[in-house]
């Protein structure tokens, strides 16, 4: 029973809020979607089979409900990251050139996940990129929702018309994001064990 | 017991609102999951209370956001988006006609002034003019040019209750909204008269609009015919169906 506790590659923690995470960027990014085909910044809109909320009204709601799991939840587990020093021992030392190393593994279909408390370098940039990514929706969100009383926000963001482009595009690295964290756990499905259980 | 009354209330309202059961039919469609899974989330029971509960609470961030010496970004005239786009529940040739001879703004509620103005009297009172951004609640937004009343110097000449929570606007077209009154009082709230150094066109309001850089396009009500002074929740057209009351910007 010793390696009960040392095998458990995925604290409590850190699951909850993954999957807490998980579930508020669904929401915000179908809900989302239905906002942006109210007033298109592009020349296409999101199929209304792919989209939350029914009308603009119900979609506005479900996004600005969710909104508060997305920052609370974010928070807290930054907060945890931060202090608990996992954040530090996970991540770094980032080096470019074993995320390139790590990359062409990957693709030749040879990189070792033997380890899963140890994140390689690729996991390490997509997982520290979509933390900043999320950050930067925040940010955009609410100069787009608070663009009077968040000046400095606004200008930050190249004023209201900016910041909707700019949320738009987080999205979109966000969707990409979850479409290759998707394909890469069904390669390797221990890590959605590890995820779900605490251990692979 | 007053627990009871409030539900058999909601009941009834609910049973009155064939527009509000249909906007709580169509709240949730999230097509695949939903056809996937055989059910619709807003028919999980506490669902459509959960979101109208947020959206009062986001009522409160809002207000307590809000800083009435905060202003909005203004803008040469130079970037006014021309034509200055027309938007409402209706299409454009169903604007409302509203005579200006007979036409008077009616007030109402918690004052004690002057309730009764024709348009020559509103046209006689200090104006001044803003060049800010209309924001629509569908993302888009525009600049544009209005004069008009300081709304607060006009509340002050009516002598309303500034204490008082609501202020609630009727309209020709049968629109209506209301807002808090830290908003009514804000500097950039103007009883708009003007676009663009005309009288204020029927497309975008006349006789009358009240304009507020501070909130979105849905709670700047156009066409203006009553005003009321209230202490008790007021609602509005859209807000009734979904849209969040405080809407600011």
């Amino acid at each position: 029973m010793p390696n009960a506790t040392a095998a458990t590659t995925h604290p409590g923690w850190l699951r909850i809020t993954h999957w807490l995470n998980a579930l508020a960027a669904l929401v915000m990014v179908f809900s989302g979607w239905r906002i942006y085909n109210a007033s298109p910044l592009f020349a296409f809109k999101f199929p209304d089979s792919l989209v939350m909320g029914g009308w603009l009204g119900g979609a506005l709601q479900w996004h600005f409900a969710a909104m508060w799991l997305l920052f609370l939840n974010g928070l807290l587990y930054l907060a945890i990251n931060v202090f608990s020093g996992r954040l530090r021992r996970q991540f770094f030392p980032l080096s470019v050139r074993g995320f390139f190393a790590d990359l062409g593994a990957a693709l030749r279909g040879k990189l070792a996940h033997d380890d899963l408390t140890r994140y390689n370098t690729v996991q390490k940039f997509a997982y520290l990129f979509v933390v900043v990514d999320t950050v930067l929706l925040v940010v955009s969100g609410l100069a787009i929702w608070k663009s009077v009383q968040f000046p400095w926000l606004r200008v930050l963001m190249g004023g209201y018309d900016n910041a909707r482009v700019v949320h738009f595009v987080a999205m979109t690295a966000l969707a990409l994001f979850v479409v290759v964290h998707v394909v890469m756990v069904a390669l390797v499905p221990r890590t959605f064990v590890a995820m779900l259980r605490g251990r692979a | 017991m007053s627990h009871r009354k409030e539900i058999i209330k909601d009941a009834f309202a609910e049973l009155d609102a064939p527009a509000r059961r249909l906007f709580g039919k169509q709240l949730v469609s999230l097509g695949t999951l939903s056809l996937l899974s055989g059910c619709r989330l807003d028919e999980i029971s506490g669902v459509n209370g959960m979101l109208k509960g947020m959206s009062r609470f986001n009522d409160r961030v809002q207000a307590g956001l809000f800083n009435p010496n905060d202003l909005a970004p203004t803008y040469p005239e130079s970037m006014i988006t021309r034509p200055f786009p027309f938007n409402a529940f209706y299409e454009i040739d169903k604007a409302p006609v509203v005579a200006a001879d007979s036409y008077q703004l009616k007030l109402s509620g918690a004052l004690t002034g002057k309730a009764r103005w024709s348009l020559p009297e509103l046209y006689a009172l200090p104006q001044t003019s803003q060049v800010t951004r209309h924001i629509c609640v569908e993302g888009w937004s525009a600049i544009g040019k209005w004069g008009g009343v300081r709304f607060s110097d006009f509340l002050g000449r009516c002598g309303a209750d500034l204490t008082a929570r609501f202020v609630r606007f009727q309209c020709a077209d049968g629109y209506f909204t209301s807002i808090d009154m830290p908003t009514a009082l804000h500097a950039q709230t103007l009883l708009t008269l003007s676009y663009a150094d005309q009288v204020l066109p029927r497309q975008y309001g006349f006789p009358m609009k009240l304009r507020m850089p501070t909130k979105l396009g849905y709670k700047n009500p156009k066409h203006i015919t009553e005003i009321l002074v209230t202490n008790s929740y007021p609602g509005g057209y859209w807000e009734d169906q979904g849209y969040n009351w405080f809407g600011g910007s």
